[in-house]
């Protein structure tokens, strides 16, 4: 957690806000906090459900909140919505531009409602359209416009009355790779010129690249928030080696003896070195099912339905030991480790005091999306 | 273009001159944001102008061609029914232009469209957006109405009679029935979801049409007591009875006896107010949760 700053350099400020829905059985928002600086990018990240949404919808006015307290800019939500509205754009997930206006005009009837004047609106229309690559089309109706140019185009009109926050919801869910890196170089740009952005996202990249802090919330509640370095150390072990071995004993024997025995040697030495926290075989039998609790040491945080993050990567080692046909005498395993690369030449020389020869090494580092399933488990919702 | 851009580009987001000048109380904003969603409308409308007069002019004008002018002609429909059923078309007209001007965008924006997000996040009361939508559909209602009149010259020819020393009062009451029809559109707009316009049409708009005194004056119902006590629950009903009191002159000096003017200004009045606090209260729930 960072140290809660001032009224005046926060931008946004939650404070214990719950919200539960009419008839609804749980609070959909349950004892939130959290601040946003100015100048910063801070994504919200969570399973669908999470309570993003209705976060965000009491800090646009949209929700009223159940308790607790919300400030834009500090101004309260509930007591000056008009001001807060003045404050503040929204991009959502689903365009919501007027169907019966012109593109141009969408832009200068939005900055219209927000009492830009005439010269200004119509300036800043033409720059942003320029902007963002739609001058061109300015004209147009927005039922000829494509997915991306919708989310431009809506970004565009978020920024016609010069907001302080911006709240990006899924900015770019459904969008091309082109469509993806263009806004995500807007979205740098205005934050270096100083905008607030909050931004909801379900990709992991994005929030990786982008934002300077990330919350992940779940079941209503924000269970982390710090910045994507810090989030990726609360795995514990932090790092992880992978290393193939060769053990001339097990190719002797053949694959069905292999029970264990003569590995458990080899497990042992691995174990014994500083720094390790934990060992496993990734042997045919040992291979789990993704999600299986024990991935990581304690990877079984919440108890049941948690499950340990690695969940084997795609095409990785998970293949290579259970899938394809098992060089004889070949056998697997993963160290844990808060610095897995500084084991390297120890975990070598182990190898071969056992009288096995190391076949391959690899150094893997968690990612955000690990750090989020480890958070939020991998039940569907 | 260059300078404008630069100009724009230069402008520091979330602060600055620019955002100095524009620090307005909450009510400059507030005003502003209402003028400029309601000229959105006008402009909108302006533009499908043809669509829009389409939309609610022929069918009144057909009803007038055939009701006034062709069963009147072949002998149907008594001589001067045309000037008793004018005042209930332009009473219809009025009143529909406008509850259609709230209702059906209502119903699309808040069920799936949500192009009314955009006006909600302006600075304003969300009250004020659904009082635009009233006033707005007021306005069409009245357009609507009005037009009948040069049309109904041209249609019904020699059958055209209205009086024309009730011109004041007639103006009220053509106010009324649009702000009538308006709230009504708001509280079926806000009540109704998209799946069930179609329903909206057979079980709302089809009563509505023929038990609200359009097509017969109310004191004509005399012998048939029962549908005569169901017509005033039909708010049309007000409205078409004040019109018909201040348009239709006097035969041989016989006024035609209509619902008396106090009873009309009650109904619109108590109408107006009960579906406007309707209206703004399923508004509420439906933009803020």
């Amino acid at each position: 957690m960072t140290t809660p700053a001032s009224a005046s350099e926060n931008a946004i400020e939650v404070l214990h806000l719950v919200k539960r829905y009419p008839k609804a059985p749980v609070n959909a928002v349950n004892d939130v906090s959290f601040s946003v600086r100015r100048g910063e990018i801070f994504g919200l990240l969570g399973p669908n459900g999470a309570g993003k949404t209705t976060t965000i919808g009491v800090l646009t006015t949209r929700v009223r909140p159940t308790g607790g307290q919300a400030r834009i800019m500090g101004l309260d939500v509930t007591k000056d919505p008009i001001g807060v509205k003045q404050r503040i754009a929204v991009v959502p997930q689903m365009s919501n531009l007027d169907q019966s206006l012109k593109v141009r005009d969408i832009l200068i009837f939005h900055a219209a409602y927000h009492s830009v004047p005439r010269k200004e609106r119509e300036a800043r229309a033409d720059a942003l359209l320029r902007e963002l690559g739609l001058a061109e089309r300015a004209r147009d109706r927005v039922s000829r416009y494509s997915g991306g140019m919708n989310q431009r185009l809506m970004i565009a009109r978020a920024l016609m009355h010069s907001p302080d926050i911006l709240f990006l919801d899924e900015p770019t869910n459904n969008l091309d790779p082109q469509s993806r890196l263009f806004l995500w170089d807007r979205i740098r740009d205005l934050n270096a010129r100083g905008l607030t952005i909050l931004l909801t996202t379900h990709d992991m990249e994005e929030a990786d690249k982008l934002c300077e802090r990330i919350a992940i919330m779940d079941y209503g509640k924000i269970l982390v928030n710090d910045t994507s370095e810090q989030l990726k150390k609360i795995i514990p072990g932090g790092t992880m080696l992978e290393v193939r071995v060769f053990v001339p004993e097990l190719a002797a024997v053949g694959a069905a003896e292999s029970d264990g025995r003569i590995t458990a040697r080899l497990v042992e030495a691995l174990q014994a070195l500083p720094g390790v926290t934990k060992v496993d075989e990734v042997s045919k039998k040992k291979e789990a099912p993704q999600g299986a609790s024990g991935g990581w040491p304690g990877g079984a945080r919440g108890g049941g339905g948690r499950g340990g993050p690695w969940g084997g990567p795609p095409g990785g080692w998970g293949s290579q030991n259970g899938g394809q046909a098992q060089e004889p005498g070949v056998t697997g395993f993963r160290l844990y480790a808060e610095d897995a690369s500084a084991l390297v030449a120890s975990t070598n020389q182990a190898i071969l005091a056992a009288g096995a020869e190391l076949r391959d090494l690899h150094v893997k580092h968690p990612s955000l999306e690990d750090v989020f399933i480890y958070l939020t488990g991998r039940n569907l919702r | 273009m260059a300078t404008t851009s630069q100009a724009a580009a230069e402008t520091p987001f979330g602060g600055g001159e620019a955002r100095e000048t524009r620090m307005k109380t909450h009510l400059m904003l507030a005003t502003n944001a209402f003028f400029a969603i309601l000229r959105r409308d006008i402009v909108v409308t302006g533009r499908d102008l043809i669509a829009f007069l389409a939309q609610v002019l022929l069918q009144p004008l057909f009803f007038l061609f055939i009701f006034g002018k062709v069963l009147p002609g072949i002998g149907l429909a008594a001589q001067g029914f045309g000037a008793l059923l004018l005042p209930g078309i332009v009473g219809l007209t009025t009143f529909l232009a406008a509850m259609q001007g709230v209702a059906l965008p209502l119903v699309l924006d808040l069920g799936f469209g949500r192009e009314i997000d955009d006006r909600l996040l302006a600075p304003m009361p969300d009250m004020l957006v659904a009082l635009e939508k009233v006033i707005f559909a007021t306005l069409r209602g009245l357009v609507a109405g009005g037009i009948i009149f040069p049309l109904a010259v041209w249609i019904l020819g020699n059958q055209y009679n209205v009086r024309s020393d009730r011109i004041g009062l007639l103006i009220v009451l053509l106010v009324l029935a649009a702000l009538v029809g308006a709230c009504v559109g708001l509280f079926l707009g806000t009540s109704i979801r998209p799946e069930q316009i179609g329903l909206m049409f057979s079980l709302i708009l089809t009563p509505l049409l023929f038990t609200g005194c359009t097509y017969y004056p109310w004191a004509g119902l005399d012998t048939i007591k029962w549908f005569q006590i169901v017509t005033l629950f039909n708010p049309l009903t007000y409205a078409d009875e004040g019109i018909r009191y201040a348009m239709v002159p006097p035969v041989y000096g016989v006024q035609l006896p209509t619902l008396d003017l106090q009873w009309v200004f009650l109904g619109l009045g108590v109408s107006i107010i009960l579906f406007f606090i309707l209206g703004t209260r399923t508004f509420g729930r439906r933009v803020v949760s």
